[in-house]
């Protein structure tokens, strides 16, 4: 049994808003273990972005537990990076001063300038960007913006990686790029990922589990899909592989049999 | 396989034919403007091939065209002013006319530099002596006020003890403090100076805070995942992120205090330009107060543009 990295244990979340108060999340119980990656699927406003939050640290529940390989997550730490559905890159830095940002705060203390710069480098080499690193961030194109976020996050070697709906902004054929990279990159680094996304196949073609929302408000987890197709997966094999077929067929008849009436 | 190649064909073939559409619909409006200057009636469609052939030879008279129109209105503009200023001067009066403005500028210009005691000074010591003044009042409000600012937008209790107060004294007229000025500090000179200060700085206030409050949350969320030390948070986000605000209020802050300057020194009096159209009006030179209002407006605009150049070289959105 592999090592869990996080666990959530009856976690609920809510807002106190002007008309009283909203009920995002209840009753979540997850454990997410070493290596796997998981897809958090759900209608719009289900609170999947607010779980993802949750584990990044960047809000707090308001019951309930939530650990990170055994320690209370209190706040953001660099062992859970993010990569944010906007980019998020700071405009007035080149994308290497981007992912250095990232890599000083989490090794300036054991190593070298020069080391450093080696690993901002080596992050950007990782996502093909290396050509780019002295451009700024709006002389590049979304999907490379995207791989900037993508490498930030990778630079400060996390434990865990939380992309939330990191290819929704791009368009198909970028994204299909992005999404095999994607693999190539969580396969060769061995790393634990949490993605929120909306789309199905991204889910099924990039997660071991699917882990699907019922509708807000005091949404909680609906099912579990294990995703059993072997790695390396090809999206081209994957589109005449029944097992896939099956997937995505369990995830919509989730979203829009079960959800959608109980939405309507 | 065979349905993805035909979508993949039929989509090709969209793009085509959509840029065909776009083609023709981008040239129109470029051309039909010329069209329209050259020959006034006749059909568009016409004349629009036609305006497209002769663009490569007519690249040259487009440029001079271009400059045309941009001097010619400005300077159209500007003898209007003359010639108004002239037909109200034609049947005499108080106001001299723009030659007789024009005669009294050469001289005054010929030597701005000459001092003849404390109280006669060429008028480039008086402009000098403002941007002094100026610059000292300015720089000790950019000194508090940028500051202040800072603090007022990150820590919102702060702004809600502060606000009332900024909102209270901010349009009170400069010349209200004057005396305050007088009283604390005895002297004149210092006096002046504490009316620019206390002018200058709410822009500064005002806008730095609201750049803070304006910053991106999701340039912070980024500062909280990445764990950002204070510091690293001030100079890689917060600073960069505020400075456009920033300079804006520097900006306004600018012809604020350039605009008391005049008022205090007609007050205080000693040397500066605010003194010397005062001192000069106790002379009856009116022209000379004309070419003061004119150095006025000119070092005003000045001051304007220089900080816009450095508002543009700094400013991420436009590098």
């Amino acid at each position: 049994m592999a090592k869990k990295i996080v666990q959530i244990e009856n976690v609920g979340q809510y807002f106190d808003t002007k008309n009283g108060r909203f009920v995002a999340l209840r009753d979540v119980n997850l454990d997410i273990v070493e290596g796997e990656s998981i897809a958090l699927i759900g209608h719009s406003g289900c609170g999947k972005s607010t779980l993802l939050n949750l584990i990044a640290g960047l809000t707090h529940p308001t019951s309930g537990v939530m650990l990170c390989e055994g320690r209370e997550i209190a706040g953001p730490g660099p062992e859970r990076a993010v990569v944010f559905q906007n980019h998020s890159l700071l405009p007035w830095l080149t994308c290497f001063e981007n992912v250095y940002l990232a890599v000083e705060r989490v090794f300036a203390a054991k190593e070298g300038k020069a080391r450093l710069k080696e690993r901002t480098r080596a992050a950007l080499e990782l996502v093909g960007l290396a050509h780019a690193e002295t451009k700024f961030p709006h002389e590049i194109s979304g999907g490379m913006k995207q791989r900037v976020g993508i490498a930030r996050a990778l630079s400060m070697q996390p434990r865990i990686l939380l992309m939330d709906e990191p290819f929704g902004a791009l368009d198909a054929l970028t994204r299909a790029n992005l999404q095999d990279e994607l693999m190539k990159i969580l396969a060769a680094t061995k790393a634990t990922m949490v993605m929120v996304t909306h789309d199905v196949d991204e889910a099924v073609l990039l997660s071991d589990r699917v882990v699907m929302l019922t509708n807000g408000p005091a949404a909680t987890i609906g099912e579990i899909l294990e995703v059993d197709i072997a790695r390396p997966r090809d999206r081209l094999a994957l589109a005449h592989d029944p097992h896939f077929g099956d997937c995505r067929a369990a995830i919509m008849e989730f979203l829009y049999h079960k959800q959608l009436k109980r939405a309507a | 396989m065979t349905a993805g190649v035909i979508t993949d064909r039929s989509m090709a073939g969209a793009d085509a034919a959509g840029a065909k559409i776009a083609n023709p619909r981008g040239e129109v409006p470029s051309t039909a403007p010329q069209a329209m200057e050259t020959a006034q009636p006749a059909p568009a469609p016409a004349s629009t091939p036609a305006a497209a052939s002769a663009k490569p030879a007519g690249r040259s008279g487009e440029w001079l065209r271009a400059i045309g129109r941009a001097v010619i209105p400005p300077i159209a503009g500007m003898a209007l002013l003359i010639g108004l200023w002239h037909l109200a001067t034609l049947n005499g009066g108080g106001i001299p006319s723009p030659g007789k403005t024009w005669d009294a500028a050469v001289v005054l210009f010929s030597d701005p530099f000459y001092r003849e005691g404390p109280n006669d000074q060429g008028i480039g010591w008086n402009v000098l002596a403002s941007l002094e003044r100026v610059a000292i009042g300015f720089g000790i409000a950019a000194a508090v006020g940028i500051p202040a600012g800072f603090m007022l937008g990150r820590f919102a209790v702060l702004s809600q003890m502060l606000n009332p107060i900024i909102s209270l004294l901010r349009p009170v007229s400069p010349l209200a403090w004057l005396p305050i000025g007088l009283l604390v500090f005895q002297r004149a000179d210092p006096a002046a100076t504490w009316t620019i200060f206390i002018c200058s700085i709410w822009p500064m206030i005002m806008n730095t805070a609201q750049g803070v409050t304006r910053v991106p949350q999701d340039y912070l969320n980024v500062a909280r995942v990445l764990n950002l030390s204070e510091w690293k948070i001030f100079t890689r986000i917060l600073f960069p992120a505020v400075l456009p605000y920033m300079l804006t209020g520097i900006r306004l802050s600018i012809g604020t205090a350039w605009l008391v300057i005049v008022a205090a020194e007609m007050l205080t009096g000693g040397v500066g330009i605010g003194f010397w159209v005062w001192d000069e009006w106790n002379n009856l030179k009116v022209e000379h107060i004309i070419i003061a209002i004119f150095v006025i407006g000119i070092v005003g605009l000045i001051l304007e543009q220089m900080l816009m150049l450095i508002a543009r070289r700094f400013s991420y959105e436009t590098r």
